[in-house]
C-alpha cells in the first residue's frame, strides 16, 4: 500500500500529449528509458558495449587460431587475412587474444562492480539510515579510502595479497566500495526526511523493511548511473593493474598485460600495442557513453 | 574563516591516522610470514630472524604501530631494504621529480581543459564544441599508459622530435640542489638543459594531464553553460563590453568553483597516474620508486612512497577547499 503511495509522491507530472487517465501514471523508469532513447551517444555506447559482449560469448566461434598457440615462423607478422590483427612475439593471433581478452575484462569489470556495489551500498544505507556514531565511524573509513589516489590503494592491496587476476579484481572491488557507498548514504540521508519513510515507521514497519522495501528502491538511479560509469574504470584500472605486471599474469590475454608484453615491439611491430589499446580505449568509451546518457535520463537535475 | 581552517585541520587528525594504520598493515597483512616472503623461498632462519628483528615484526602490534607513528612524527621513513638508505632522504629527488612532472601536467590540462571549455560553451553546438567534447570523451576513457606508448611512439620514435625517456640527458646531468630540474638549471645559469629538461617534460606531461584536461572541459563547459544564461550575463553583454571581457571576467569567474573542486579531485588522478606514467617515461619519480620497490618486495619503501603520495593528495585538497572562501566570498563555513 505504501509503496503506491510513494510512487505517486515521487512521480514527475507528466507531458501534455497524453491527457492523464485516472491517477495512473508512467513509471519514472519508463519516462528514464524514452530520455535515453533519444540520446544518441548513449545508443552509440550501448551498441559498443554489447558489441565487445557479443564477440565475448562467440569468442569460439569467431576466432580462428587458439588463444596461446604459439607460432614461431610467424612471429611479429603485420595485419593479414589469415591474422587480422597480426601475430605478437611469439606468434599468437592478436585478434584471438584481444576477443578472450574481451571476456577477461568484462567479467573482470562485472564482478569488481557488483561487489562494490554490494558493500558500498550495504554500508552506505547503514551509515545513512542508522546516523550517530555508526555514519561517523564508515564514513571516516571512506574518507581514509578515498585519501588514496584509487590505483595507488589498489596497488598497495595487490603488493599485500600478492599479484594475479583475482587479486586484482579483489583490489578494484575494495577501492570501489567507498564511491558507491558515499552515494548511498547521501541519498539515504535525503530519503530519511520523506513523509513516507515516516509514515511507514508511524506503522509500526520494521528498519529492515523500511531499508529494503522503501530506501533501497528510490536509491537504485544513482547506483544504476554509478555502476555504468564504475565498469568503465574497473576496466581500466585492471588493465592499468595488468601492465603494470600486478594483475593478470603472463600468457592470460588480458588487454593491459598484453600491452606491457608487447611494447619492446612497438617500433618494428606497433599492432602488437595499437589493437589491444584501442580495444581498452573503445569498451571504456562505450559504458562511458552510456553511463552519461543514464545520468542524464534518471537524474534530470545533474544534466548539462 | 579561521575557525573553519581550524576544523578543517583537526579533521585531518583522523584520516591521517587511518591511513598511517593502512600503509602500517602493508607488510602485516602480508599471507604467510612477511619476513620469508620478502626474503623468498630459500632464505634461511638466521636470516628471516634478523630480517624480523629489523623490522621489529616480533613485538605486539600496538607496540609496532606506536613505534611507526613515533617515527613518522620525528620524519623517520624507516630504512630501504634494498639500498639500507635512509627513505626519507632517498625519497626527496624522486618526490621532487614527481612534483615537477604533476604540475607541468596540472597547467597543461588546466589551460588547455579550461579553455576548450569555455569556447564550447561560448559557441555551444558548433564544430568546434562537438570535436572539443568528442575529444574529451575519448580522453576521458583513454588508458594513460597507452596514450604514453603511443606518444612515444610517433613522437619520439618515429619523428624523433622529443626525448622519451628520463629527465634529462644522462651525458650531461644535471647539477641539483633543489632537485627540480626546470628551478636547478637556472640557478646553474644552464638555459640548454632548461630547455632539455622542459622538452623531457612533455610527452610524460601530456600523457598525465590528458584524463584531467577532459574532466576538467567537460566541467567547465557545464558550469560555464549555467552561467552564460544568467540575466548579469545579458547586462553585462547589452552594456557593449567586448566578448573576452564578457566571457572570461564576468562568466568564468563564477563557474570557476566547480571547475576548482574538480581541478582539487583530479589532483589524485594525476598522482595515481604518475605512477603508470612514470614506469613508461622512465621518470624517476615517486611512483617508479614505489613501482620498483613492489618488483624488490622492498616494503618499508612501498609503506612509505604510498603515505607520502596519500598525504600529499590529502593536503591538496585542503588547499583546495580552503581556496574556496577565497575565490567565492559567498561561501560561508
Amino acid at each position: 500500500m505504501e509503496t503506491v503511495k510513494k510512487q505517486e509522491t515521487k512521480q514527475p507530472m507528466q507531458g501534455p500529449e497524453k491527457p492523464q487517465k485516472k491517477v495512473e501514471s508512467i513509471s519514472p523508469w519508463k519516462e528514464a528509458y524514452w530520455q535515453l532513447r533519444k540520446n544518441k551517444l548513449a545508443i552509440v555506447g550501448l551498441c559498443i558495449v554489447l558489441f565487445f559482449i557479443l564477440i565475448a560469448a562467440l569468442a569460439p566461434f569467431i576466432t580462428t587460431h587458439t588463444v596461446s598457440g604459439m607460432n614461431a615462423a610467424d612471429r611479429l607478422t603485420g595485419p593479414s587475412s589469415d591474422y587480422w590483427f597480426g601475430t605478437d612475439y611469439s606468434g599468437r593471433d592478436i585478434f584471438t587474444r584481444i576477443v578472450y581478452g574481451a571476456q577477461i575484462s568484462l567479467i573482470v569489470g562485472f564482478f569488481a562492480v557488483t561487489g562494490a556495489m554490494f558493500f558500498g551500498s550495504l554500508l552506505g544505507i547503514v551509515a545513512g539510515y542508522y546516523g550517530r556514531w555508526v555514519d561517523m565511524l564508515i564514513s571516516r573509513v571512506f574518507d581514509i579510502m578515498l585519501a588514496f589516489p584509487s590505483i595507488l590503494l589498489a596497488i598497495a592491496i595487490v603488493a599485500m595479497l600478492g599479484p594475479s587476476l583475482q587479486n586484482a579484481l579483489i583490489a578494484i572491488a575494495i577501492i570501489n566500495i567507498p564511491i558507491f557507498g558515499r552515494l548511498v548514504r547521501s541519498k539515504v540521508i535525503s530519503i530519511r526526511q520523506e513523509e513516507y519513510i515516516l509514515a511507514a515507521k508511524a506503522q509500526g514497519m520494521k528498519s529492515s523493511r523500511i531499508l529494503i522495501h522503501h530506501v533501497l528502491p528510490n536509491s537504485t538511479a544513482p547506483i544504476i548511473v554509478q555502476a555504468t560509469l564504475g565498469f568503465g574504470v574497473a576496466i581500466l584500472e585492471a588493465a592499468a593493474l595488468g601492465f603494470l605486471g600486478l594483475g593478470a599474469q603472463a600468457p592470460t590475454p588480458e588487454w593491459g598485460r598484453m600491452l606491457s608484453d608487447s611494447r619492446q615491439y612497438i617500433q618494428s611491430a606497433p599492432w602488437t600495442v595499437l589493437f589491444p589499446g584501442l580495444s581498452i580505449m573503445l569498451v571504456v568509451l562505450g559504458f562511458n557513453m552510456i553511463g552519461d546518457g543514464l545520468r542524464d535520463a534518471l537524474d534530470p537535475k545533474m544534466k548539462s | 574563516m579561521l575557525a573553519y581552517t581550524i576544523r578543517r585541520l583537526l579533521m585531518l587528525i583522523p584520516v591521517l591516522i587511518g591511513m598511517s594504520l593502512i600503509t602500517f598493515s602493508i607488510i602485516h597483512l602480508i599471507p604467510g610470514n612477511p619476513a620469508q616472503v620478502i626474503l623468498g623461498e630459500q632464505a634461511s632462519p638466521q636470516a628471516i630472524a634478523s630480517l624480523e628483528e629489523q623490522l621489529g615484526l616480533n613485538e605486539p602490534y600496538f607496540v609496532q604501530y606506536g613505534n611507526y607513528v613515533a617515527g613518522i612524527l620525528q620524519g623517520d621513513l624507516g630504512t630501504s631494504l634494498r639500498t639500507r638508505g635512509e627513505i626519507s632522504t632517498e625519497i626527496l629527488p624522486y618526490l621532487a621529480a614527481t612534483i615537477e612532472l604533476t604540475i607541468f601536467a596540472l597547467i597543461f590540462a588546466v589551460i588547455v581543459g579550461v579553455n576548450a571549455g569555455i569556447i564550447s560553451a561560448w559557441r555551444q553546438n558548433s564544430m568546434f564544441d562537438y570535436t572539443a567534447m568528442i575529444i574529451a570523451l575519448v580522453g576521458v576513457s583513454m588508458p594513460i599508459f597507452w596514450l604514453g606508448l603511443m606518444q612515444q611512439w610517433v613522437f619520439a620514435q618515429e619523428l624523433g622530435w622529443l626525448p622519451a625517456f628520463g629527465r634529462a640527458n644522462p651525458r650531461d646531468p644535471v647539477e641539483t640542489t633543489t632537485y627540480f630540474y626546470l628551478i636547478d638549471t637556472i640557478i646553474n645559469g644552464r638555459f640548454d638543459q632548461w630547455w632539455t629538461s622542459f622538452k623531457h617534460l612533455i610527452l610524460p606531461g601530456i600523457a598525465l594531464g590528458t584524463i584531467p584536461m577532459a574532466i576538467i572541459a567537460r566541467m567547465t563547459r557545464s558550469s560555464m553553460l549555467e552561467v552564460l544564461r544568467q540575466d548579469y550575463m545579458r547586462t553585462v553583454e547589452a552594456k557593449g563590453s567586448k566578448t573576452f571581457t564578457v566571457i572570461y571576467r564576468h562568466g568564468f569567474k563564477n563557474a570557476v568553483i566547480p571547475v576548482l573542486t574538480v581541478v582539487g579531485l583530479q589532483t589524485g588522478t594525476l598522482l595515481g597516474g604518475a605512477l603508470l606514467t612514470e614506469t613508461i617515461f622512465s621518470w624517476p619519480g615517486i611512483g617508479r620508486y614505489v613501482y620498483e620497490a613492489i618488483g624488490n618486495r622492498d616494503y618499508p619503501v612501498i609503506q612509505s612512497g604510498i603515505l607520502v603520495i596519500a598525504t600529499m593528495f590529502v593536503l591538496i585538497n585542503l588547499v583546495v577547499d580552503l581556496l574556496y572562501s577565497y575565490i567565492d566570498p559567498r561561501i560561508k563555513y
